[in-house]
């Protein structure tokens, strides 16, 4: 076919963008596999019986916080990936907050509490917990890769690894509400290796499933 | 600048705008392409493949952002992915060719100047042998009848000059 009349039959196809169209995939896949992931989990696991009096620990909203900020983050910088020409790697730096803050938290309670390092390192859980995330996290993933590929990801392994870590701290988030487990040093290890280990898959399989 | 106003029209539908910016864009990606493949084929290949990507695609460009950064990042995918499925041909121009060739006949040349001289080694009936055998490809039948010798005697001959071949060929090297 020539170029002409590539061009004039695309420009008779023309209908309007609204500006939402550059979110929206992204935001519906990974909004339909959280609801997913939470009735996975609560099907699986089922929510802690103590929910109500561990909402007034801090223990429970610093997991809380963690896995929400850090699915946020990874959410935007995916979302930058996914929009070719934009800057992604302000976004992809900030990961490192969370991480990182969390971890200062962990090491505050190490060095301040009276209970056992072995028992604050390992908690009661530290065997499953990676583990279980990995699973919950697994429909969010799956969502997060079919809205990615709606949108335009130019550097796949990069966005996969994204996507992977968005949909491994939205599964830590879920998996929280079953987690009994208040300390902070634990959530900064465990959480996060659960958390990685979906990021990694998701470098593995951006290649393949991203293309488009 | 003038680009991007024909995005933001199309982006609200105006198919004349579009049509507008998918002309003018196909010139640019020309001259990209054209830079970066070795034909002119292959160059209008992926102006068409990226316009096409481009289309499917409008609602991935950030309107804060240049216009130009969008175009020119899915242009540079598209060629990635081009050349990651293999499907550009991959050529030499013809000033290259040359020395490809020439390269080829000097070793072939010296290829054959080894041999020589490996056979000038033999005494000269087991030469025969291997010449007529291994290098014109004679049976041991047709050998035996040119040199008037029973076929036993051939096969026997040419195993040993190889024997001696090889003996002095490891010495050698």
């Amino acid at each position: 076919m020539k170029t002409d009349d590539l061009i004039a039959e695309l420009s008779g196809q023309l209908r309007p963008t609204p500006p939402s169209a550059g979110v929206m995939p992204l935001a519906i896949g990974i909004g339909a596999g959280a609801v997913a992931s939470a009735v996975l989990m609560i099907a699986w696991l089922g929510i802690r019986p103590d929910l109500s009096p561990a909402m007034h620990t801090g223990a429970y909203w610093a997991k809380f916080g963690y896995t929400l900020l850090f699915a946020g983050i990874a959410f935007w910088a995916a979302l930058r990936l996914s929009h070719p020409g934009t800057n992604a790697r302000s976004a992809i730096r900030a990961i490192a907050l969370p991480i990182a803050a969390m971890l200062a938290l962990g090491v505050v309670e190490l060095a301040t509490s009276g209970e056992s390092k072995s028992l604050l390192f390992y908690g009661h859980s530290h065997q499953v917990c990676p583990e279980r995330i990995f699973v919950i996290a697994l429909p969010v993933f799956a969502g997060a890769l079919w809205g990615l590929r709606k949108l335009a990801p130019t550097h796949l392994a990069l966005t996969g690894a994204m996507a992977g870590l968005l949909a491994g701290a939205a599964g830590a988030w879920v998996y929280a509400f079953h987690c009994d487990e208040s300390g902070m040093l634990f959530v900064s290890v465990w959480y996060t290796l659960g958390i990685a280990a979906v990021g990694a898959l998701g470098a593995v399989l951006g290649r393949l499933v991203l293309r488009w | 600048m003038h680009l991007k106003v024909l995005m933001l029209a199309a982006l609200d539908g105006d198919a004349r705008a579009y049509r507008t910016l998918l002309s003018e864009l196909s010139g640019h990606l020309r001259a990209y392409y054209a830079r970066k493949v070795q034909t002119a084929a292959d160059a209008e290949d992926l102006v068409q493949d990226t316009l096409m990507a481009m289309h499917r695609r409008l609602h991935t460009y950030d309107v804060d952002q240049p216009f130009t950064a969008w175009v020119y990042a899915i242009a540079r995918y598209k060629l990635i992915d081009a050349f990651r499925r293999n499907r550009l041909r991959q050529t030499v121009p013809l000033d290259d060719a040359g020395a490809l060739f020439a390269d080829e006949t000097e070793d072939a040349a010296n290829a054959k100047r080894d041999v020589e001289q490996l056979l000038n080694a033999l005494p000269q009936n087991k030469r025969e042998l291997v010449r007529l055998t291994k290098i014109e490809g004679l049976s041991t039948a047709e050998t035996a009848a040119k040199l008037g010798l029973s076929e036993s005697a051939v096969k026997v001959g040419v195993h040993r000059a190889l024997k001696t071949l090889a003996q002095q060929f490891s010495e050698k090297t």
